[in-house]
């Protein structure tokens, strides 16, 4: 990465290292971000995506052995970063003694926007983000979505040419969600940059044009969503049962179906079932889906086949159902997302507890 | 524009930022004036005839003592308002916007000219309302020209500047307002052993020095000399010593406290 080039991305940063005292916070991190992109940090608790954010708005140092926001470089024109950033934190950065309206005027004089132009534009926001009733109103009594709203409101006071969202929409309710997502979509159609970091995987999918996951203070994997949702395999069918017989007969034909030949030869089951049995098997086998990866789940009485979700592993699937006599109340195929990288990708704390057949 | 007028423009906007929060919420400046008016109602109309005989020499009425209290009284004003400022300064710190002002491409010492300014303003108000009062129940200078006048409003200005510097790093090194309440309390306790309210000679032997060189002595005593025409002395000069002091080492401890890196 060439200095030029580092100065037309919008966020360059090369080795970002910040420790406090002996705990690495974050080890050698590296951002390409391009204008007028949206660009999203996703990583659990205390993974350091507000660090981050806090180092790149100037609010914390850090070593690096490049680094540049908006093509200024952070250490020596942390000003010219500055005034090309705009930074709406993870925790409300109004000032609760004065109205959301002296708020944004507050904004627009430290702008120096000219006066009218400043209240042109303090209406225009706060019409946009439906606080023009409560404008009057001093922060302090406002709901946590309305300071949210005009948090960012006033983040959009001076226009700025990069946008930093720390977890933007945590507390908002759907609506206002999706009011946020819609207004961060048009911010980058008019050619801002915004770099978003998030826990609500779904937030990140819709809107970032690229996803970088954060553990560990280190890049686990960075892409598209899709590229992302490609570097694990996380689809399969999920059989849903509602009576805890149907499901105990289910794992039990799972059972003998994925046991050793010498098994097989010991069942007590007519020569036809074992022959039909085994053929189906090697059937599966070649169609390439493994019956003996599938994971129960017995309190939610559900069994997860690994499956891709292709027409022909879907028919074959249902076929040996067929053929052991399994049905199931739901049957549901489930592509990778988001959760399941995030799952894989950052240790899986949370992934629901599961237990092979076998 | 310069970078001149452009720290001039962020801090009109932060003076007015502290002003709007003053006038949204008048009990803050309210409340800081009634100590220093309780205190001059007790001890003329309570305790006034006990102290008027002990600083008189047993020749001295009521009004004299007013006049030997109301300088005191003054100086104790600009006390009680800066415990405000050391509160509202600590309460200020905490807020988010504080992180927002942070990342805008501001005069880095915008802030803390605002609480700056809008402290000495208020300490002026403060000042001239109890000032009022005492003129009310009956202050009157003694052979004081306009000039002495100007030079005794100056005075309380500057002590005010001063000492508005120390409150700020006090608040600033507070957690939270309650804190900034507590460790801002010795500019309401200075005043009480100083000679406001008694003369330094009336006090043990031992306890003198201190009474006589803490900062609020030399500035009472300056303030009395120009209102009254006492013998001011030395008293001029340790008070400008006093308030240079005080304003630097508030002003880079403030500073330092400010540019600390937050977590």
């Amino acid at each position: 990465m060439t200095t030029t080039a580092s100065q037309s991305l919008a966020i360059a940063a090369k080795g970002l290292r910040k420790s406090y005292g002996e705990k690495a916070v974050l080890d050698g991190i590296d951002l390409m971000v391009p204008s007028g992109t949206i660009f999203s940090l996703l990583g659990p608790n205390g993974a350091g995506k507000t660090t981050i954010v806090k180092i790149l708005s100037t609010l914390i140092t850090c070593q690096a052995d490049e680094l540049y926001v908006g093509g200024h470089d952070l250490a020596t024109d942390p000003q010219g970063v500055r005034a090309s950033i705009g930074v709406t934190g993870q925790f409300s950065a109004v000032d609760g003694l004065i109205t959301g309206e002296e708020n944004m005027l507050l904004m627009a004089d430290l702008h120096h926007l000219p006066r009218s132009e400043g209240r042109r534009t303090v209406a225009e926001l706060l019409e946009q983000f439906h606080l023009t009733d409560a404008a009057k109103k001093p922060a302090s009594t406002y709901s946590g979505g309305m300071k949210r709203r005009l948090d960012i409101a006033m983040t959009l006071v001076g226009s700025p040419r990069i946008i930093f969202l720390d977890e933007p929409t945590t507390g908002l309710d759907p609506r206002s969600r999706h009011n946020t997502w819609q207004i961060i979509r048009e911010l980058v159609s008019g050619g801002v940059t915004v770099f978003l970091t998030t826990q609500y995987l779904e937030e990140a999918d819709q809107l970032a044009d690229r996803i970088a996951v954060l553990s560990d203070g280190k890049i686990a994997a960075e892409g598209t969503a899709e590229e992302l949702k490609r570097l694990i395999p996380g689809g399969h069918v999920r059989l849903r049962f509602a009576d805890p017989v149907a499901y105990r007969s289910a794992v039990s034909a799972l059972n003998e179906a994925t046991t050793d030949d010498e098994a097989l030869a010991r069942q007590a089951s007519s020569d036809g079932t074992r022959r039909e049995l085994r053929s189906i098997l090697d059937w599966l086998d070649s169609s390439g889906f493994a019956l003996r990866e599938v994971s129960r789940d017995d309190e939610a009485l559900t069994l997860r086949i690994p499956s891709n979700g292709g027409q022909r592993e879907l028919r074959s699937i249902l076929d040996w159902l067929d053929a052991a006599s399994i049905e199931a109340d739901e049957l549901t195929v489930h592509t990778p997302d988001l959760d399941d990288v995030f799952f894989a990708l950052t240790g899986g704390l949370n992934q629901p507890k599961k237990e092979a057949v076998r | 524009m310069s970078s001149l007028s452009l720290a001039m423009r962020d801090s009109t906007t932060m003076v007015r930022r502290n002003l709007l929060h003053a006038r949204r919420y008048p009990a803050l400046t309210l409340n800081v004036v009634l100590t220093p008016l309780i205190m001059l109602l007790l001890f003329v109309y309570v305790f006034g005839d006990v102290m008027s005989a002990g600083i008189g020499g047993g020749g001295a009425d009521r009004s004299e003592y007013i006049a030997y209290i109301a300088p005191g009284i003054l100086m104790m004003t600009i006390g009680t308002t800066l415990v405000g400022t050391s509160v509202s300064v600590a309460d200020d710190m905490t807020e988010g916007i504080m992180a927002r002002f942070r990342t805008m491409a501001i005069h880095r010492g915008s802030v803390l000219i605002g609480h700056v300014a809008g402290s000495v303003l208020r300490s002026v108000i403060s000042v001239t309302l109890v000032g009022a009062v005492a003129v009310a129940i009956g202050f009157r200078s003694v052979d004081a020209t306009v000039l002495e006048w100007l030079a005794a409003f100056l005075l309380l200005a500057l002590v005010a500047l001063a000492f508005t510097w120390m409150a700020i790093a006090v608040g600033m090194a507070s957690p939270n307002g309650e804190a900034a309440g507590n460790n801002a309390v010795p500019l309401v306790i200075l005043p009480f052993i100083s000679s406001a309210f008694v003369p330094v000679d009336a006090m043990p032997g031992w306890f003198q020095p201190v009474a006589e060189y803490q900062p609020f002595t030399p500035a009472i005593e300056t303030l009395r000399g120009l209102l009254l025409g006492s013998e001011i002395g030395h008293n001029g000069w340790l008070t400008v010593v006093w308030c240079v002091g005080l304003a630097v080492l508030g002003y880079y401890w403030s500073k330092s406290l400010f540019n600390r890196e937050t977590r």
